[in-house]
């Protein structure tokens, strides 16, 4: 690990200006994607600003009706909470499906949404990688792409976005919030907040560098059924292949979302409708444009399947999630 | 060489935190921030009960409780810690005064080279806090009920503590009798 000052900080603006003031300084949360990182010195901040004692780690109710959840909640607080597993149980059976429970512990809100990609060669410091080292090639696309991405990729990277709990918050329109150095707030969709990689994939998210994760929104409880199922290649602890959040009604009209597709959560509103048809058809329309490699073609069809399995689940008469 | 501002905040009126409590004594933090806690125990304060497997935070055998709660030793830096109370598998027991749970593990025999161990008890214990506040699992039916110590929701919830002896069935029963019948 590259040597770094540390610093412990008491209040959101003492983070942003250290940030803005000192090149190449980095928020600390739960530390268990930076550090990890760090070690590897794919990571190599100068400065770390430690931001545990920032009040930050609330859920608290919108005056919309949905609720407020601090950047710093944990994994663990945010699927125990009361409100959140009975209105928003989909992102409890998200967040519980990652991860273990030392992890989840630790980890936050915003570190979780932050979380960096797992892809084999951005983590082999030997390999090219466009998302470690612009402009050095990409190593995964004629690779070992198994785990990888098959829409909304580039040719420069076709990394996933491997969280568990966006996808649970882009089905239900989240928001996050945020203040920079000077002081400014600003709220945006979590449909916009992951980006695609395009030409610079070691841009990842729409965050500037001063900018500081204060809290994620959700608009009022949509109702429903809510699932997450996660498919891997071990029953428990292991980044999904293919996920998918959902927001069911008995009237067949609901949500989708899938993880482990793509460069971000995965969710194509205009496929909704064809709920009313068949997992099939949601899955086509979404995946439409899709450009899987050989390894990783598996995943269209196991997304219908996993689909098909949610929908089957959602009509039986026990409200199990 | 690195240099460090770990005073924690004070509120007002208070003096600040400046150690990291350990077992019940007080420590202060390494001079050096890249010390991970888990370096910090095993070298510097020579608790070399928690242990170093994969230091990536994927294999639990460094797992120890802060403030009650059950994180990965190697994913944190012992400066994050300053104001903290740590508990480590020396902490819960001696050879002579063995916690009920380390009994149950040797009753059982729940391991065979025992590297894993200390990292299995610690997690018990913080898993079975878990459960008394309410924190589900992925193999929880009813999230709004209260959660209930099953072999299987066992099982989930000590994922993260892997025994590359696979002397996971034992595990199991050194649990199941620490816990008695699911509650
Ligand atoms: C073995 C293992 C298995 C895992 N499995 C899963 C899984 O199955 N599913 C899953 O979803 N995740 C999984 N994870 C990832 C884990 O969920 C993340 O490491 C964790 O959520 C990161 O949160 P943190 O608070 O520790 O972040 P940190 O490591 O502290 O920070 C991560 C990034 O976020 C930035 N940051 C933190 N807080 C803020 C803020 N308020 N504002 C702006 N920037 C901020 C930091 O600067 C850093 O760049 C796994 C991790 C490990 C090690
Ligand atoms: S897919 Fe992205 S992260 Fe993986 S090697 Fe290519 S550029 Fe790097």
């Amino acid at each position: 690990m590259r040597a770094f000052t540390y610093q412990r900080v008491a209040a959101t603006a003492e983070a942003t200006a250290a940030l803005a003031r000192i090149p190449g300084a980095k928020l600390l949360a739960g530390g268990t994607n930076l550090l990890d990182l760090m070690k590897l010195e794919i990571e190599a901040p100068t400065h770390l600003i430690d931001i545990r004692d920032l009040d930050l780690a609330r859920i608290e109710d919108t005056a919309a009706g949905g609720l407020r959840i601090g950047a710093l909640v944990s994994n663990t607080d945010l699927a125990s909470d009361a409100r959140i597993k009975r209105h928003y149980p989909v992102i409890s059976r998200a967040i519980v499906s990652g991860a273990t429970g030392q992890l989840r512990n630790k980890a936050s809100t915003a570190g979780n949404l932050l979380q960096r990609n797992r892809c084999p060669y951005f983590y082999d410091t030997d390999q090219p990688c466009n998302k470690r080292l612009p402009g050095s090639g990409c190593s995964a696309i004629d690779g070992a792409s198994r785990g990888l991405a098959v829409i909304g990729t580039s040719s420069a990277c076709i990394a996933t976005y491997p969280g568990d709990l966006a996808v649970a918050l882009r089905l239900l329109d989240a928001e996050i919030e945020t203040v920079d150095a000077a002081g400014r707030t600003r709220t945006l969709p979590i449909a916009d907040f992951h980006r695609l990689p395009g030409d610079t994939p070691q841009i990842e998210t729409a965050l500037q560098p001063s900018e500081l994760i204060t809290a994620v929104i959700l608009p009022p409880p949509l109702g429903g059924r809510h699932f997450y199922l996660k498919v891997r290649d071990r029953a428990s602890y292991a980044f999904a292949l293919v996920s998918v959040a959902a927001v069911l009604h008995p009237d067949r009209t609901g949500r989708i979302a899938f993880g482990g597709v793509a460069p971000k959560p995965w969710r194509v509103e205009q496929a909704e409708a064809a709920l009313q048809d068949s997992a099939e058809a949601v899955v086509s329309i979404a995946f439409d444009g899709a450009t899987p490699t050989e390894q990783n073609a598996f995943k269209v069809p196991l997304a219908a399947r996993a689909l098909a399995s949610v929908i089957a689940r959602a009509r039986e008469s026990s409200d199990a999630v | 060489m690195p240099q460090s501002n770990m005073n924690p905040p004070a509120a007002s009126g208070m003096t600040p935190v400046r150690f990291i409590t350990v077992n019940g004594e007080q420590h202060s933090p390494p001079e050096d921030p890249r010390t991970t806690l888990l370096d910090f125990l095993r070298e510097q304060l020579d608790l070399t009960g928690t242990k170093k497997g994969c230091d990536q935070g994927q294999c639990g055998a460094c797992t120890v409780l802060v403030n009650g709660t059950r994180i990965n030793a190697c994913l944190t830096l012992a400066i994050m810690h300053v104001g903290d109370e740590v508990t480590t598998v020396e902490g819960l027991g001696k050879p002579d005064a063995l916690h009920p749970l380390q009994r149950a593990f040797v009753t059982h025999d729940g391991y065979q080279c025992g590297y894993c161990t200390p990292g299995q008890i610690c997690s018990v214990i913080g898993a079975l806090a878990e459960i008394d506040r309410g924190v589900p699992s992925h193999v929880t039916g009813d999230l709004s009920a209260p959660m209930i110590t099953t072999r299987l929701e066992m099982r989930e919830r000590m994922s993260g503590n892997i025994c590359r002896c696979g002397a996971y069935s034992n595990i199991q029963d050194a649990i199941a009798e620490f816990v008695g019948e699911p509650r």
